[in-house]
């Protein structure tokens, strides 16, 4: 763990000021912590999720960090990863006017702890998370969708569930009720690629050495 | 009612015979049922369904359910750039966009590592304290409606129409303005503008004078609010509040001071705190509110020069229209802007601004490509709705409708 040390107490000494040492406190105080690093000015903290709990219990009862109130909790799908979901909270300090971001990663079977019971807020965040991407919350009483529809399936903010969805809804004037039918598209969803080859990205698909002697630089990995 | 609790003081043995038959026969059991309270409910403030579980006419659980007016505007924004991405803020929370789009604009310019033009700045100020008063006259007059106060309702409505029209002057639409863009703000005030929001700005504090009378100490009002919905300051706190609710239940806690964005730093105004908690000291946050974003708006007016209102790399802001006509590169960049958009640099920022409401966050992920990789919206009242259980246990049911009017639910932002 050495390594990744010294590389925080560069961005330590970049930090400004209270952030920065809580950071530090964070990364060499607590452990079972990646990381707690100043990102964009952000305190950001990424750890396990077994040691999540003991983390924002301590972040909100200890004097220094004060997190009195847990602002949002949302996650973030990338699917190319193996624990594909960040489970992102975002935290407040009233006392001490700042605020703490903490990241854990999770899959779609592997439940995270739920953190009601530190913040009573938690709950409808916890459950929006769980409709929205189908992370579960362990120890959450009140798992159920919020904000779709009643029998809903599927978790429309996976990067694979479709923007038009799967299923439709319309009153039907025979039927006198409302029905539910597969998504007929009269035009095709266009999703136009932007990937410009002049701009967008550096590095040409195939073009990559002649990329790296114009630049005159190692490509990172 | 009344007899039964009569007949259980006395005790059993000193009634008589037939009292203490009538009172077995008159042993009432109330049975607890199941209230459905909106979609369409007119004080539910939108499409609110509250299942509330009833002892009679007291609430004994308020479950609200959400989602009615789910569009996926996260799903949505993930799917078009930057730039077409703003004007789903303004449909979030109907009541008060340039705040909205103002949270947007800021993260967006935050992982662009841009300095919006001073006079921008004031122009954002200036159109997010209009915003604010545009979003209180609603609240507190249509929460007068709900209590029984008609009158506010009707005043309040021809004010609101002032101010939307300072929105149109500015951006060309009365509510969906998208004005506040990443870069600054879409054009220039037109002439004349500003001098007739500075004469709005001097007439208006009458107005507020107007509404107290009617209400402040109005009796009825005051039955209705007082000592109704009393959330303390530990409890606001742990269920996530902000804003003029957080402030009602005494933490003096305002993001325009805490952490100031855009020029806030430039201005000085009192952050009104009240101590009780209930659903009058809301009202009375709001009010004081109102009267301090009126002298924010005035110091506007005196600090805000002449020059250009967004930055002038036009491959973030477009190019002047008469420049387009003779300009290729100018011709070249409109064109490359609202079809490609800009390419935001990878990293991830939690953005947080004061909207009327309270804290309206928004936590955008880029990932170096022109469209939003995640883009977390924080609606305000989702916080306050859900605590709505706690705040009118065992009240009565005209409470909860008193509770609900001061939470200033929109749900536009909340269902999103």
């Amino acid at each position: 763990m050495a390594e990744p040390g010294t590389e925080l107490m560069t961005k330590v000494s970049l930090a400004r000021g209270a952030l920065g040492s809580l950071a530090f406190a964070l990364s060499t105080g607590v452990p079972g912590i990646h990381s707690a690093a100043i990102e964009d000015g952000e305190l950001v903290v990424r750890t396990s999720r077994d040691r999540l709990l003991a983390l924002m219990g301590l972040l909100r009862d200890d004097p220094r960090y004060a997190c009195e109130q847990l602002m949002d909790l949302c996650g973030v799908d990338y699917p190319a990863r193996a624990e594909r979901f960040d489970v992102v909270y975002n935290l407040l300090s009233v006392t001490h006017n700042h605020r703490i971001r903490v990241i854990v990663t999770t899959d779609e079977t592997n439940p995270v702890a739920s953190v009601h019971h530190l913040w009573p807020c938690a709950t409808w965040w916890e459950r929006e998370c769980y409709d929205m991407y189908g992370v579960l919350f362990s120890g959450q009483p009140d798992l159920r969708r919020i904000l779709t529809d009643y029998g809903f399936e599927g978790h429309p903010l996976r990067k694979d569930f479709p923007l038009t969805g799967y299923v439709e809804m319309r009153y039907d004037e025979d039927r006198r009720q409302v029905v539910y039918e597969p998504v007929k598209l009269t035009q095709d969803f266009r999703n136009f690629d932007f990937e410009s080859p002049w701009e967008g990205i550096l590095t040409l698909p195939g073009d990559e050495k002649a990329h790296e002697s114009r630049q005159g630089l190692k490509l990172p990995r | 009612m009344s007899d039964i609790v009569l007949h259980e003081d006395i005790p059993e043995e000193l009634l008589s015979a037939d009292a203490a038959a009538k009172a077995e026969i008159r042993t009432v059991e109330i049975d607890s049922h199941a209230l459905n309270f909106g979609p369409q409910h007119p004080s539910a403030h939108g499409v609110l369904r509250l299942v509330l579980e009833m002892e009679g006419e007291v609430v004994a659980r308020a479950i609200p359910h959400i989602g009615l007016l789910h569009r996926g505007t996260e799903k949505l924004i993930e799917y078009k750039t930057y730039p077409k991405a703003l004007p789903y803020f303004d449909r979030l929370d109907y009541v008060s966009p340039m705040c909205e789009e103002q949270a947007f604009a800021l993260a967006t310019e935050k992982l662009l590592g841009i300095e919006i033009p001073d006079r921008a700045k004031w122009i954002r100020v200036m159109f997010a304290e209009m915003t604010r008063i545009l979003n209180h006259i609603l609240n507190l007059t249509s929460f007068g409606l709900d209590c029984g106060a008609l009158t506010p309702a009707l005043w309040g409505y021809e004010e609101r129409e002032k101010l939307i029209e300072f929105y149109e002057a500015a951006s060309g639409a009365r509510f969906h303005a998208n004005y506040f863009r990443p870069g600054g703000v879409a054009r220039d005030l037109p002439a004349g503008l500003e001098e007739r929001i500075a004469e709005w700005a001097r007439d208006f504090p009458r107005w507020i004078d107007d509404l107290e009378t009617l209400l402040t100490n109005n009796r009825i009002w005051k039955q209705r609010t007082v000592g109704i919905g009393v959330f303390t300051t530990e409890q606001a706190l742990a269920w996530g509040f902000s804003g003029p609710c957080l402030r009602a239940s005494g933490v003096p806690w305002d993001l325009r001071r805490a952490q100031p964005y855009d020029n806030y730093d430039k201005v000085t105004f009192n952050i009104p705190v009240t101590r009780q908690g209930d659903c009058y000291d809301r009202y009375l946050v709001r009010v004081a509110e109102m009267r301090e974003s009126v002298k924010i708006v005035e110091q506007c007016l005196a600090q805000i020069k002449p020059g250009p209102v967004k930055i002038q790399d036009h491959k973030i802001t477009p190019p002047p229209r008469r420049e387009m006509k003779r300009s290729m590169e100018a011709l070249i960049h409109h064109f490359k802007l609202f079809t490609e958009g800009y390419h935001v640099p990878p990293g991830a920022t939690y953005t947080a601004v004061e909207s009327p409401k309270g804290e309206f966050g928004v936590y955008l992920v880029a990932d170096g490509s022109n469209r939003p990789y995640r883009c977390k919206i924080r609606p305000t009242g989702f916080a306050h709705l859900q605590a709505i259980d706690e705040m009118s246990r065992r009240h009565m049911l005209a409470d909860a409708v008193a509770i609900i009017g001061s939470l200033d639910l929109v749900f536009g932002e909340i269902d999103r």
